[in-house]
């Protein structure tokens, strides 16, 4: 195995956990998205929504631990760096995930009159570990810097990431349901974007005023013709997005109604790689890059073995889960 | 307040809170596979009640198990950052082993599991019921080889302060991890047939008579009866290879000050740390040395061999016999239980009465073996490799204080919810074990 030399093992690690991140708020995106959306609706639509994340969100949040497993097991020294750093963020982010996890079988297993507790904690839980995600996002960009502006900035991302999460869910409300849910799900998607819109223009703007080294990555000559389709091709999503929100109509648009997901996947994919290229080869901005953070070669060795075995059978049973749960949720039920 | 004591109770009340549902779910997920099954074997039949009765019970212990073990997995870095620092080349490979090979499985396949029944073929369902207990077993495997290998760590070389991995066939069979996982198998199958049982009987004696109420009474009991000798035998064993390999530990739990042989087993006494004695001695002449050697004149090694190198004596002298004297309560019990539902016609509401209240007995011995376990291996965190203190992070004391209290406080509510709703689900039990959609109709009210 000579070509596993340590250069590729720590690029092969950046990206798997680059993945398993982008994996992570897209799945987990659209579950916490539904989470948060559930207080708007009411009754028999809240179960609906409840039953279109019901048999994923597990796996899906599996994705969190597997991104945070391989920044401890290959980028111990940033493990440590950044969850210091974040440790009141992550602390709130671990109880909303708590209450959002246990809230999903307590609502239709704890007595009924106690359902709309349950609901309430499953919304809570679902902001609440969005909004921590957010603030540890906007901390990253300013490098953890502690002063009032960095965190400012921070609180910022904050409600922005929550409502990349939440256009996520609607977009997800969109293809799982159908009648009158759906086309609210339309106008909670339409909502929920220009939010979002304003959080990568937040992020966008922020990572060159904080980074000199990432200011000339992006505004040198010969990058901005290179790295032009990003921003553009961003644009064009969300007006995309927008101008396919406002015009829906079940009738009309249901078989095209995988469009929008598709769109907003496209949105958390475009912005990640821009992050990705911002930061590279960051993990700590300016501060600490992948090659000093990562864990000896041997070390990285082991792991990648298990991955290399592991990881496709993963993706193919993932893909297994999707296909038989594929269609409307509307006659889902449990065992 | 110092930040080792407050990192180390938050993290004990971490993995306490956690270790309590995969107790439970473990032993629970291979009741369900022989349920599915006899329901497969016997269609239309009372096994098919069961099982989606006791589907719904699993799918919130796994809930729970879940998102408590998400919180662990954090705290591994945040409480202790000079873990991975020092031992992650071990460490590292043997959590991502898990991950990969269990986590995605069970939680994939429980989806399936919980909502698919009617979307895949019999073959596919059973096959996932299957998964989610290999996943779930897979789990515990590799997280006992990681624990185990903290207790008696094995095939590594220490580079320049850090542990190098030589030998990874050594690592995952080092000396105490066989005894180790079979006594945490064990554990979590007399847990959850105690479970079972506590439910049952409550069901019993609110009026619920039916076969499927029976069939599980009576399955959950005899996988008890057969369960807890085999459990003790397993300790045993387990006490011997800690005599081999964890003196210091072993002396702490049979309080043996000093060096000596014809060692008497101490049923009560109050370990004094300062003075090195024991007060209130009440003991039976030379059967700890019988019990650990073997032999009646066997000798065990004092506490006094291992100056600033041995744990706390008390916690681990109390944990190991509130464990043992759990464990026997549960033995008795679950003979008396076999014993009465064999001979006596009807059954006596007398037993049901005393299952009820011992639902969760299981957590008693489980978490009392863990603490003598965990304190017993201190002042390490890796024996004679990585001390506890040093593995501490940075966060301050304050900022420690809150977040325990913050975990403290949802534990307890978490805690008493879960106990609450399962004993709500077991009074509502003829409804949940509905077919199908129509499960879901009573939550339409809101």
């Amino acid at each position: 195995m000579d070509f596993l030399t340590r250069d590729v093992l720590v690029l092969t690690f950046a990206a798997l956990m680059g993945i398993s991140i982008m994996a992570y708020v897209i799945l987990d995106g659209y579950d916490l998205g539904v989470g948060v959306l559930l207080p708007r609706a009411t009754g028999h639509d809240r179960d609906q929504m409840i039953h279109s994340i019901a048999p994923f969100w597990d796996a899906n949040e599996t994705w969190l631990v597997l991104g945070a497993g391989i920044l401890l097991v290959a980028f111990p020294i940033a493990h440590g760096i950044i969850l210091n750093a974040t440790y009141l963020a992550v602390l709130a982010m671990l109880i909303g995930l708590i209450l959002r996890g246990v809230s999903f079988e307590l609502r239709v297993k704890a007595p009924t009159h106690r359902l709309e507790l349950w609901n309430r904690m499953f919304a809570i839980g679902s902001a609440t570990a969005g909004l921590a995600q957010g603030f540890m996002l906007g901390h990253f960009v300013v490098a953890f810097r502690d002063d009032a502006a960095s965190l400012l900035f921070a609180a910022l991302v904050a409600p922005c990431v929550l409502s990349a999460y939440t256009l996520m869910g609607a977009s997800w409300l969109v293809l799982k349901t159908e009648g009158d849910l759906q086309h609210r799900a339309a106008r909670w998607g339409h909502q929920a974007l220009w939010l979002t819109a304003l959080g990568i223009v937040l992020v966008s703007l922020a990572t060159p005023a904080v980074s000199p080294r990432i200011f000339a990555r992006w505004f040198s000559l010969d990058r901005i013709i290179i790295m032009s389709p990003i921003p553009l091709v961003v644009t064009g999503t969300v007006i995309w997005l927008s101008r396919w929100f406002k015009q829906f109509n079940a009738d009309e648009h249901d078989h095209r109604a995988w469009i929008p997901f598709t769109l907003s996947m496209g949105l958390f994919l475009l912005s990640g790689l821009g992050l990705a290229y911002s930061t590279f080869p960051y993990v700590v901005i300016d501060q600490l890059t992948i090659w000093d953070a990562a864990a000896s070669t041997p070390t990285l060795k082991m792991v990648l073995m298990g991955v290399v075995v592991v990881l496709p059978p993963i993706i193919l049973y993932s893909a297994f889960s999707y296909r038989i749960f594929k269609g409307k949720s509307t006659h889902l039920s449990e065992a | 307040m110092d930040a080792t004591i407050l990192s180390r109770v938050q993290f004990a009340a971490n993995i306490s809170f956690h270790i309590i549902f995969p107790t439970i779910s473990i032993g629970l997920a291979w009741f369900l596979v022989y349920i599915r099954e006899q329901a497969d074997r016997h269609p239309n039949t009372v096994w098919d009640t069961a099982f989606r009765f006791w589907v719904k019970v699993f799918a919130l212990t796994f809930a729970f198990g879940v998102v408590s073990g998400v919180t662990m997995s954090f705290q591994f870095g945040t409480n202790w950052p000079g873990f991975m620092k020092t031992v992650g080349a071990v460490a590292g490979p043997l959590l991502a082993y898990e991950v990969l090979s269990a986590f995605f499985l069970e939680a994939t396949f429980l989806g399936i599991m919980l909502f698919g029944q009617n979307k895949v073929s019999p073959a596919i369902y059973k096959l996932s019921v299957w998964l989610v207990a290999g996943g779930t077993t897979l789990s515990l495997f590799w997280i006992l080889v990681l624990n185990s290998w903290m207790h008696t760590p094995a095939g590594f070389v220490i580079e320049e302060g850090k542990v190098v991995a030589t030998d990874w066939w050594a690592i995952i069979f080092n000396p105490s991890m066989p005894y180790r996982t079979i006594h945490m198998i064990l554990a979590s199958a007399a847990t959850s047939s105690f479970f079972m049982m506590g439910i049952s009987a409550y069901r019993w004696l609110l009026g619920e008579r039916g076969e499927d109420v029976q069939k599980i009474l009576r399955l959950a009991a005899a996988v008890a009866a057969v369960v807890m000798p085999l459990q003790i035998v397993a300790g045993d064993f387990h006490g011997l290879n800690t005599h081999e390999h964890q003196p210091a530990k072993l002396a702490a739990m049979e309080g043996v000050w000093h060096t000596e042989s014809k060692v008497p087993l101490l049923l009560f006494a109050l370990p004094d740390e300062q003075n090195q004695v024991n007060h209130y001695e009440i003991k039976i002449p030379q059967l700890a040395s019988l019990i650990i050697t073997h032999s009646l004149d066997g000798e065990i090694r004092g506490l006094d061999e291992f100056p600033n190198a041995h744990p706390p004596v008390l916690p681990v002298f109390w944990g190991f016999r509130i464990m043992v004297g759990s464990g026997l309560l549960m033995l008795v019990l679950a003979w008396g239980a076999v014993w009465m539902l064999r001979k006596q016609k009807p059954i006596p509401d007398l037993l049901m009465r005393i299952l009820v209240p011992a639902t969760f007995i299981g957590w008693i011995p489980t978490l009392a073996g863990w603490y003598t376990t965990e304190i017993g291996r201190q002042p390490f965190l890796v024996t004679g490799v990585l001390r506890t203190a040093d593995a501490l992070g940075q966060v301050g004391g304050t900022t420690l204080f809150g977040s325990l209290t913050a975990y403290l406080v949802l534990y307890a509510i978490l805690l008493g919810v879960y106990v609450t709703t399962v004993f709500h689900m077991a009074r509502t039990g003829a409804k949940l074990a509905v077919p199908h959609s129509e499960s879901f109709s009573h939550t339409v009210a809101g």
